[in-house]
Order: structure tokens, then C-alpha cells, then sequence
């Protein structure tokens, strides 16, 4: 029951903080949270696209669990998630010409991967060689991935057929196939795949345990003769790869191309959910859901209420700081029972 | 002029000394109780601290002083009782208005900054709002430098200090705004003995010029030879006090007799026989060892590299045998965590070759020596030994994860895990509600348990103790001896590194000094060894 | 490569970099006071966001620059106070509760302007300049450096007025324990939260005044998100400066010249994409974390929680 409280009252709390600054606005906030689950959830086609966008937070979500879950602050998402995507655009319309679509799909996602964990090389280098704070340096990366995005789409991988600035545009016919007759395309089977995986590797294998010790105590894992440095660097790799495999899904399942300027800054929003979750891979699902619903329910409510999508920024915002309070006044209520 | 009260017949916890010829005390205790989740740390406890009198508070780990001293020092509130000082009723409830009451503390732990110099950690305090004015500050430096009798330099950054000299800061911070009752928490763990006899002038000192002085040890000798007045705590309990005038008359002999019926009750008598008491020389009686066969364990010249704050070992090499056990005494932050490490291939040796039964295995971290039989128990059983969150059952296989027959390539067999720990917490005594509790719960010496359960199954060769029995209560401390000893009589060498002589007496075969990460010496465990230990402690040859 | 030092490059680059600058020299010494005292602040970008939306809300309405700076550092200390209830006084994680309060004032600020502004789009003036008699005529850096408004010569005061404070008062002391040894500073008898916390709001003033600096004189409008990792980029610079205020300064004016070298680049009619310069910044603040890594020094005691009694 308490678990259950502690879940539902932040959500609460920050829906009802969120909902009194729109009051002061001018806006019903009640109207706008009830057309926010009306069109993320109820109607068919909000569904559909709730379910689609879930795909890439799950993967970006499921990266963050392992990177928290082993004491790391992975921060630079939205650069890996961008780059990967920008790359994956450009690859994969030049690689169905050449080998069968399956191979290209797959050797898509492997580099989309790839280059999600090579953009955290330098973040991992430095806080295993320097103990230099990660927040920090992903952080930088992650807006220096974002420009660096930005020209590989403008100048290098420019589609030279059209005027807007986008790549080469995947067609429809060659992007991940949608299921059973729906809008959502099997990237949402490689999400959850992902988000059981890692819950699998987390609870159940020696290499989750020992990311897992390290989070916990570092010293004891240095202690117990863990190499802590190594567990740092596949922890970066893990956590940042799924993130670039994130962006692949959302552009060859989604998008088809990149264009300038383009940054939907999933990463930042993803890492509430993840606090939410407590850290636990499947229950980051259930809360996926949640944030689905608000994305694609606040897109609509934008246009139809008038409330731009800048609302969600600070509804997650006010939910992590709650969060974070009701778990301080259920640690206080805990102490103070234990010494009764 | 009341009659003096003869304490031995007074009920435990009863009413203190009444009276006492200087007058009336400077702080007085009365009722005092202080709970925590799961135990009394202070129970109804009375107490009376007169001027110009070195009052010691003697105990054994866990029975409550450090509590008693934090609320004197405005760290704590109490939950019942009341406090008087000079007569006024008073409630300290910040460090300041203890301070402000005249009330000194100098705790067991480095209170300093050590970034910043001495001088500046004096001036810590005085006020919020103005410039530094340094030449007021210096005149009190000096004044008080003079009557503590010690010489040190005011713009030296604490952090080069010696561990004596940062002591004697401390001292000078608890008595900067004119103290009249200076406190001092186990001030000797960080001392040499020429340390301790400095200390004990420098409270005489003080002492004669009026200051109350409350001492807090565990260690008897210490007790008899500077206490003027001694009271006993046991459990939360003040079981008794042996006032000035009762000191004077009795030998050191009678005054630990005492000590021993108060801490015990009446079968103190036959508990005795398995106690070693502090201040009687309990040493280990020698044991055979066969030097003439090859060492299990020698070490050549093994450096390791310098970091900020910590000592590095400097050039150790040393010999030890199977069976022996080897001590290795030293105040703390002369290199023993580095030694420590370097043996349980935590840290790399930056030079030098350690060599196991004839193979070198100088090269290769924890993993590889425990293999080879060289099992490691930590002195930091919270912040490096156990992880507090995990499971009894995941901290007793920490140093193990990913070996069969637990994992099978690379997953995690659970069951059997739980059931190998249900095995352990049974052959081993560990008191815990379940294999799945996190070990946080558990108290420090059911962690040692652990720890011990953890670093002796696995048969070793070589076992590194550091710090075995810090903090824990005598029946635990007595049961890690034993254990040392007996693991001993089956040929597994030992090292044990310790800052208690005591310990290293009763256990040791030979003892070790370290002194700024050099192995000063290497004594035999006999009746010289305390004089020529002590020598060597402040880097002198023996 | 002879366009790049002309006149007009050199003092287009030196003027642009000291505007750029200002804010992350303003919000770089708040954070060093916040770090010294053991705060790691990540919720500062929030502040400079709050500090330029308010501060150009107020000067817009008001019609005064100066107003609109003293607004900027009052919604600076607002959320400021945020993050000393919940982290000084309430000990929650530093890193969760600064990324909410920089999520929320994202959020916020962007909505607000959207209510107010989004239609209209309004400008503020140019801002007032307080021209240095006699120095501002030095050919090439006067105009740049000596041509400002009043508040970047009040910041770079401010340099010395921090390190005066840091090295010769009993404060500089109370915020060394604090962020060294918090024990010992609440032995001695000063209170260890109240210490903590006037770092932590002095922060959010200073933050507040940088983000309306870039608002009311940098761009002279509002635009969601503007700051765009200013804040962070202020955490660096207080990182590498090790407690020296005069290091932040220097940080401070080299990042300002990477991120002003777009405008003086156009100027001097060299092509090169916009992207491309605006990646210059965090690649040099990788580069400098790459070489000087090992010599970044933080405070023992910065992140954890001062809870008194807590071995």
C-alpha cells in the first residue's frame, strides 16, 4: 500500500502544483488533463501513437536504469540519441541498395549502437582516469552532439534533391514494418525486448550484480576486487548505446530522415520516469506508459487548448521534485516508527 | 562540611557523591536518558564533574560514553534528565551554547579543517561578519601554547600536522574562549606512549590550574594513572564511581578489581580467568615456530605510491612463516592501510617483489591472491567491507561473483547462494533476521562475523586483519582473538595490524613497527617488547 | 586569413566575447560560492533562466534596465530557496532536485513567454552604455572593453570583492568548513545550514543577474530556453577554477570568445556555418577537461548532506 502511495502522491502533487499555474494562466486544467488521456489514450489513433512513442523512451529508459542502477549519471542522451539517428539516416537508405532490407535494418541498429556508446567515450574516459563528475561532462557532450548533429544534416549528409535542409528520406516501404495491420511499428517489440533484457542482466547475472555493487559502494566493489574502471566504461556503453538505438528506431520506424534542427530532447524527460520507477527496469514500463500518454495527449491538447508542449517540461519537473520530497517524508515517517 | 559517601555500597545507578572539598561541581548530571532505535544509550545517569579535578568516564565499547559526551557538547538532546552548570540549570542545544557555557570538547575524530592553517581553525567560530583580525587571534595562540607547554607553527595548514600536534590544536579550539571544563573523547588511540605521557602532563596542567576535565578510555592503565576520580559505564548504566580520596589509597591492582566488580557484577571473579584486562600484561605465550623451513610469505623492498592524505610503504620487507602471527603496530596514518592493501593486491606496488610459497605474485589484484590463498579483512566493515544495502547472503559471496559452483556462466544460481548463506549464518553464530536482510541492519559485530565468515571459509594461507576489533564489545573483541590465535595453532599465517599494544601482546608472535611508511623494526613478543615498540613508534632504532 | 585581424574583426570579437562572458562570469563566482560551501549546483541553469525571463518581463514593463536587473536576481534567489529548503535543510539529493528545479524553470519561463510574448515578440532598446572616458578610445580593445553596460564592470569588481571575501574574512572561513569539514565547523559553533544556505541564494542572485545580463543587453529579448547551457557551462568553470575567483574570470572571457566568434566571423565576411562555431564552446570545454582533468578540485564534503551527529 505505502509503494502505492508513494507513486501515486508525487503524480498527484505535481499534476495539482502544474494544474494551479494554468489556472493562473487563464486555462482549465482539468479540461486539459481529461483531453490529455482523452487523445493519448482513449481514442484508437492516440493509442497508436502513445504505443509508438513509447519505443524510443523505453530504450533511452532502459538505458538510464542500468546507468543509475551502477551510480552513473548518464546526462548525455539527447546528443547519443541524436547522432545515432542522424548516422542511421544517412546509412540506411544507402544501405537497402545495396544488401537485403533485413541486413540493412540490422546492421543499422548495430551502428546506431555503436555510435551511441563511442559518444560517451570521452565522459567514461574521464571519470574512470579523473573521477571527474560525469553530470558535467555528458552534459557538454550531449549539447555538443546536438550541433555536431546539426551540421552533419545541413552540410555532410544534405539530401541535395530537396530545399528543406533533411537527409536522404528513407521510404515508407523500407521502414521498420508496422504490426498487425496498426500505425505502430515493430520498434516497440525491440523496446520491450530491451527494457526485459536488461531487467534480466540487472537481477540475474554476475555482470548486473557487479554494475550493481558498484553503484551501491564503490569502494566495496574495489574492495571485493572488481575492476571498477572496466564496469565504468561497459556501464557508459550499455547505457549511451541503447540510447543511439533508441534514435535509429524512432527514425527508421517513425521518421524516414532527419531534419535541421531537429531535437525532440527525449532524454531529459526519460530520467523522472526512471526515478519514478525507482530504478526497476520493468516497472519503467508502467511509468512509460504514463509519460506516453502526457506527450501525445499534450501534442493535441497544444493545438486544440492552447497550452504549448513547454507545460510537460514543467509538470516532469515538479514530479521529480516531489518525488523526491515524498521519499524524504516516508524515510522520516520510517525513522521515527523504527525508534518508537 | 557533609560526610563522604563510600560509593561501593551505593545501589547501581543511585545518587553520586554529594559533596566533594572544592566545592560545588562545575556540571552536574542527574537522570539522564537518551534513546535510539533498539537501545539505551544512556540510562538515568548522574553524574558530577568538579574544577580542577581529571574526571575519567571508563567503559568498553558500546556502553555509552560518546552519547554522554554528545549531549554535554550540545550534539544531542537528551530524552529525560537535567543538566546544571556551575549551579545553573541549563539545556545545551547546539554546539555553540555548549561552548558559550564554557563546555570544551575534544572528540576521538579530527574535528579540524585540514585544508585550512592552524590559526584559522582557532579563529573558526568567533564571528560572521568582519575581517579576519589575526593579531588578537595570535596573542591568545600564543598564550595558550604556553600553557599547554607545546611549540607549533600557527600558519602551518593542519593537514601536514602530526597526529600529536593536530591533538594539541584541538585542545587549544576547546579551550580559544576560556573553557572552564575541557572534555576529552578517547584522546590516546592516535598516540604514541611518549604521546600519551605528554598528554597526561598537559591535563595535569590544566587541572591544576582549575579546569574540570572529563576523560573518556577504555584502557584501565590510563584510567588509574591520571584519574583523580574514575566512574564506570556499562550498558547505558553508570555502575559506580571510586572518588579521589578512595584512589589515593589504593594500589592499581585494587582500583582494576574494583573496575572488574562494577563492569561484571560478583562473577566478575570467575568470568576473570577469561578475560585479559587492559594494564596486565596478558601475553601470548610462544608459540613453536619452524623459522628453519622456508618462509611462507616474503616481502623485498615493496613501495607504493604516494597520494594526498594518505602514507604510502616505503621499501618494506619482511619474512613470516606459517603459523606465525605477525603484529603490526603503529599510530594510524603511518602506512598500515597501504601495507594492508598492497598484500590483499587491492593496490599495486609500485616496486618491490612479494613472493608466496617460492612464485612471485607481485603482479595481480584481489581476485588472484585470494586465489592463491591470502584472504583480506578490512578495518572499514561499513565503508569498504560490506555494501549496506545488499543482502547478508550477497555480501558473504562479494568477493566471489561470477565463480561457479554460485554462477553458472555468468548467472546467478539464487537459490543456492541463499542456501550457502543460511549455511554460514549458522556455522558462524551471525545473528540476523534472514540471509536476505540488508547487512546495514546488523550490529558491528555480527558484521565482523560476517566478514570473518566471508574471508575464512575459503581456507587461506595468509590472513590480514586490520583493526579486528575496533568498536566492538569485549565478548566480540575476545571472540576475534581466540579465533586469531587458534587459526594460528592450525599453521594459517597472520597479520594483524593494530594501534592497541595490548592487542598485539596477546596475540602476536612478533610485532612489526610501522613509522611513516617504513617498517621501522621487528621485535620479538616478549617482555621488552613494549619499551622497545615504544621507541620505535617515534622512529627511533630499538 | 588576413581578414581575421582587422580592426573591426578583432574589436567585433573582443565586445562580443566580454557580453557572452558576463553571464557565465556572474554565474560561474555564484557557483564557485556554492561549491566551496559543498553544494554542487545543477540547478543554476534553472536560475539564469528564471533571471532572464524576469529580468526582461520588468524591464520591458517598467521601461528600465536596472529594475529589470534587480528582478533578475530576486527570481534567481526564488529558486534558489527552492533548492536550500529541499537540499540544505531538508537533505534531499542535490542532482535530482537541481535537475527538477532546471526542468520546472525550463518549462515555466517557456510557458509564461508563450502566454505573454508569443504573439508580439517584443525588443528592448538597446541597453544603456556607460562609456569609460579615455580608455574606450584605445584603438582595437577600448571600444570592446571599455564601451559596456555598467553591470560588467560592476562583475568583474565583483571578481575581487569574492576573492577578498574567500581569503580575509571569517566567512571565506565558515564556507571552507563548510564545503571541507562540516563537522568541525558545526563544533566550533556556527550553524552549518545557515552557512550553506546564504551560499546557495547568494548563488541564485548572481545567476539571476547573469541570466538577465544575456536577456535585457545580450539579445535583448526573451526566447524559451536561451541560456542553453550557460549554467553548466558555469559549473565548469567553477570546477577548474579551484577556489580562485580570478580563474573564473579568465574561463569566463575564453568561453565568451568561442561564443561570440559566429557574429565577429560574419562581420569579417568569413563563411562558416553557424552549427559548426556553435560547437566551438563545448568542444573547447572538453578539451580543457581533457588536459587540465586531474588538477579539477572539489571540496570533500561537496554533495553530501550535512546532517549533524552523523558520523
Amino acid at each position: 500500500m505505502r509503494a502505492v502511495a508513494r507513486v501515486v502522491v508525487p503524480i498527484l502533487l505535481a499534476l495539482g502544483v502544474s494544474g494551479l499555474v494554468l489556472l493562473a494562466l487563464g486555462k482549465n486544467p482539468l479540461a486539459y488533463y481529461s483531453d490529455v488521456l482523452s487523445r493519448g489514450l482513449l481514442t484508437w489513433g492516440g493509442l497508436q501513437a502513445t504505443i509508438t512513442r513509447m519505443a524510443p523512451l523505453l530504450l533511452i529508459a532502459a538505458g538510464l536504469v542500468v546507468s543509475f542502477q551502477a551510480g552513473i549519471w548518464n546526462l548525455g542522451t539527447d546528443g547519443q540519441f541524436l547522432l545515432a539517428g542522424v548516422i542511421t539516416a544517412a546509412l540506411t537508405p544507402v544501405l537497402v541498395g545495396i544488401v537485403p532490407w533485413s541486413i540493412a535494418i540490422i546492421l543499422s541498429l548495430i551502428v546506431a549502437f555503436a555510435v551511441g556508446a563511442a559518444w560517451s567515450l570521452i565522459p567514461a574516459f574521464l571519470k574512470a582516469s579523473y573521477g571527474i563528475n560525469e553530470i558535467i561532462t555528458s552534459l557538454m557532450m550531449s549539447f555538443l552532439g546536438t550541433s555536431l548533429a546539426n551540421v552533419l544534416v545541413k552540410i555532410s549528409f544534405r539530401d541535395p534533391s530537396t530545399d528543406v535542409p533533411q537527409t536522404q528520406v528513407l521510404p515508407v516501404a523500407d521502414r521498420l514494418p508496422r504490426l498487425f495491420g496498426t500505425t505502430v511499428h515493430s520498434g516497440i517489440l525491440i523496446a520491450i525486448a530491451a527494457v526485459v533484457l536488461v531487467h534480466v542482466v540487472m537481477t540475474r547475472t554476475a555482470f548486473g550484480l557487479k554494475l550493481r555493487m558498484v553503484g551501491a559502494n564503490p569502494r566495496a566493489a574495489a574492495h571485493a576486487g572488481l575492476n571498477v574502471a572496466k564496469l565504468t566504461f561497459a556501464t557508459f556503453a550499455l547505457s549511451a548505446g541503447l540510447a543511439g538505438l533508441a534514435g535509429a528506431v524512432e527514425i527508421l520506424g517513425v521518421q524516414g530522415t532527419v531534419r535541421a534542427d531537429w531535437n525532440p530532447a527525449y532524454g531529459l524527460l526519460v530520467v523522472p520516469l526512471v526515478f519514478l520507477a525507482r530504478f526497476h527496469a520493468l516497472g519503467v514500463i508502467g511509468f512509460t506508459v504514463f509519460f506516453a500518454v502526457l506527450m501525445i495527449g499534450g501534442e493535441s491538447a497544444s493545438r486544440r487548448l492552447g497550452v504549448p508542449q513547454h507545460f510537460v517540461l514543467l509538470l516532469v519537473g515538479m514530479l521529480l521534485l516531489f518525488l523526491a520530497l515524498v521519499d524524504y517524508l516516508d524515510h522520516r515517517r520510517r525513522l521515527m516508527r523504527a525508534s518508537l | 562540611m557533609a560526610a563522604m559517601t563510600e560509593l561501593a555500597s551505593v545501589p547501581l545507578g543511585g545518587a553520586p557523591s554529594t559533596t566533594s572539598v572544592d566545592g560545588r561541581a562545575a556540571i552536574e548530571l542527574r537522570g539522564i536518558t537518551k534513546r535510539f532505535p533498539g537501545v539505551v544509550a544512556n540510562n538515568d545517569i548522574a553524574l558530577d564533574v568538579f574544577a580542577g579535578e581529571i574526571h575519567v568516564l571508563l567503559g568498553e565499547n558500546g556502553a555509552g560514553k560518546s552519547t554522554l559526551i554528545g549531549i554535554l557538547a550540545g550534539l544531542q538532546q537528551p530524552d529525560a534528565g537535567s543538566i546544571c552548570v556551575h549551579g545553573r540549570p541549563v539545556r545545551i542545544a547546539s554546539p555553540r551554547e555548549g561552548l558559550d557555557l564554557g563546555i570544551g570538547t575534544v572528540f576521538q575524530h579530527m574535528q579540524l579543517v585540514p585544508s585550512l592553517t592552524v590559526l584559522e581553525n582557532l579563529m573558526l567560530g568567533e564571528s560572521s561578519w568582519q575581517p579576519l583580525q589575526r593579531g588578537p587571534a595570535l596573542g591568545r595562540f600564543r598564550e595558550l601554547s604556553a600553557l599547554l607547554g607545546v611549540s607549533i607553527d600557527a600558519h602551518a595548514p593542519v593537514a601536514r600536522l602530526a597526529l600529536g600536534e593536530q591533538q594539541q590544536v584541538e585542545i587549544m579550539h576547546a579551550l580559544w574562549r576560556g573553557a572552564s571544563v575541557l572534555i576529552l573523547d578517547e584522546p590516546t588511540s592516535m598516540l604514541t606512549p611518549q604521546g600519551v605521557h605528554h598528554l597526561g602532563e598537559v591535563m595535569k596542567r590544566l587541572r591544576d590550574k582549575g579546569v574540570a576535565i572529563i576523560f573518556i578510555t577504555h584502557k584501565m592503565r590510563e584510567a588509574c594513572a591520571l584519574g583523580d576520580r574514575i566512574s564506570v559505564l556499562r550498558l547505558g548504566r553508570l555502575v559506580g564511581s571510586i572518588d579521589k580520596h578512595e584512589l589515593a589509597t589504593m594500589s592499581e591492582q585494587q582500583v582494576t578489581d574494583r573496575v572488574v566488580d562494577l563492569m561484571f557484577g560478583k562473577n566478575g571473579q570467575t568470568d576473570r580467568g577469561h578475560l585479559e584486562p587492559e594494564g596486565q600484561t596478558g601475553r601470548r605465550n610462544p608459540s613453536r615456530i619452524e623459522r628453519r623451513a622456508a618462509p611462507l610469505l616474503r616481502l623485498r623492498g615493496v613501495t607504493t605510491a604516494a597520494q594526498p592524505g594518505e602514507c604510502a610503504v616505503q621499501d618494506i620487507s619482511f619474512d613470516l612463516w606459517p603459523g606465525e602471527v605477525l603484529g603490526i603496530a603503529g599510530v594510524d596514518g603511518n602506512g598500515q592501510k597501504h601495507l594492508a592493501e598492497v598484500l590483499a593486491g587491492q593496490r599495486a606496488a609500485i616496486s618491490g617483489s612479494i613472493v608466496l610459497r617460492e612464485e612471485d605474485v607481485t603482479r595481480g589484484g584481489v581476485a588472484a591472491r585470494r586465489q592463491q590463498g591470502i584472504a583480506y579483512i578490512t578495518d572499514e566493515r561499513h565503508g569498504e567491507g560490506t555494501v549496506g544495502t545488499f543482502s547478508v547472503a550477497t555480501n558473504l559471496v562479494a568477493k566471489e561473483i561470477g565463480k561457479p559452483p554460485l554462477w553458472w556462466r555468468g548467472i546467478s544460481l539464487w537459490d543456492r547462494i541463499h542456501l550457502h548463506a543460511r549455511e554460514q549464518i549458522q556455522r558462524h553464530d551471525i545473528r540476523t533476521p534472514s540471509e536476505r536482510t540488508p547487512i546495514a541492519k546488523l550490529s558491528g559485530g555480527n558484521i565482523q562475523k560476517v566478514l570473518l565468515a566471508r574471508e575464512l571459509t575459503a581456507r587461506p594461507a595468509l590472513v590480514v586483519f586490520n583493526k579486528p576489533t575496533y568498536g566492538l564489545d569485549l565478548q566480540n573483541t575476545q571472540l576475534a582473538r581466540e579465533r586469531i590465535v587458534d587459526g594460528a595453532a592450525r599453521g594459517v599465517a597472520m597479520i594483524v595490524i593494530s594501534n592497541e599494544l595490548d592487542e598485539l601482546a596477546a596475540v602476536s608472535d612478533r610485532i612489526a613497527v610501522m613509522f611513516r611508511g617504513r617498517l621501522n623494526g621487528i621485535v620479538p613478543n616478549d617482555e621488552n617488547a613494549d619499551r622497545r615498540i615504544g621507541l620505535l613508534m617515534t622512529g627511533a632504532a630499538a | 586569413m588576413n581578414a581575421l585581424l582587422t580592426e573591426v574583426f578583432l574589436s567585433t570579437l573582443i565586445f562580443g566575447a566580454v557580453t557572452a562572458g558576463i553571464p557565465l562570469l556572474l554565474a560561474g563566482l555564484g557557483e564557485q560560492i556554492s561549491e566551496k560551501a559543498g553544494i554542487l549546483n545543477i540547478g543554476i541553469e534553472g536560475m539564469m533562466l528564471a533571471g532572464s525571463y524576469a529580468g526582461f518581463v520588468v524591464a520591458y514593463a517598467w521601461d528600465s534596465f536596472a529594475f529589470g536587473f534587480v528582478a533578475g536576481g530576486l527570481a534567481g534567489m526564488a529558486v534558489a530557496s527552492l533548492m536550500a529548503l529541499f537540499c540544505v535543510r531538508l537533505s534531499l539529493n542535490q542532482i535530482v532536485v537541481g535537475i527538477a528545479l532546471t526542468l520546472s524553470a525550463e518549462g515555466l519561463t517557456a510557458l509564461l513567454h508563450f502566454f505573454q510574448f508569443s504573439r508580439t515578440y517584443p525588443r528592448l532598446p538597446k541597453a544603456p552604455v556607460l562609456a569609460i572616458p579615455g580608455l574606450d578610445n584605445i584603438a582595437v580593445i577600448g571600444p570592446g572593453l571599455f564601451r559596456h553596460n555598467a553591470i560588467v564592470y560592476l562583475a568583474v569588481l565583483l571578481v575581487a570583492v569574492v576573492a577578498w571575501l574567500f581569503r580575509k574574512t571569517y566567512i571565506g572561513l565558515n564556507l571552507e568548513a563548510a564545503g571541507n569539514k562540516p563537522a568541525a565547523l558545526d563544533a566550533a559553533g556556527i550553524d552549518v545550514l545557515a552557512t550553506r544556505t546564504g551560499a546557495v541564494l547568494t548563488t541564485g542572485v548572481l545567476a539571476g543577474l547573469g541570466g538577465a545580463y544575456m536577456a535585457e543587453v545580450g539579445a535583448g529579448l526573451f526566447v524559451p530556453y536561451m541560456t542553453n547551457g550557460a549554467g553548466f557551462i558555469a559549473i565548469v568553470l567553477a570546477m577548474l577554477a579551484r577556489g580562485r575567483p580570478l580563474w573564473v574570470l579568465l574561463g569566463a572571457l575564453l568561453f565568451g570568445v568561442s561564443l561570440s566568434l559566429t557574429t565577429a566571423l560574419q562581420v569579417a565576411g568569413v563563411d562558416i556555418p553557424t552549427d559548426v562555431v556553435q560547437m566551438l564552446p563545448f568542444a573547447m570545454v572538453i578539451l580543457v577537461l581533457v588536459i587540465f582533468g586531474r588538477n579539477s578540485m572539489l571540496p570533500p564534503a561537496l554533495g553530501l548532506p550535512y546532517i549533524r551527529g552523523e558520523r
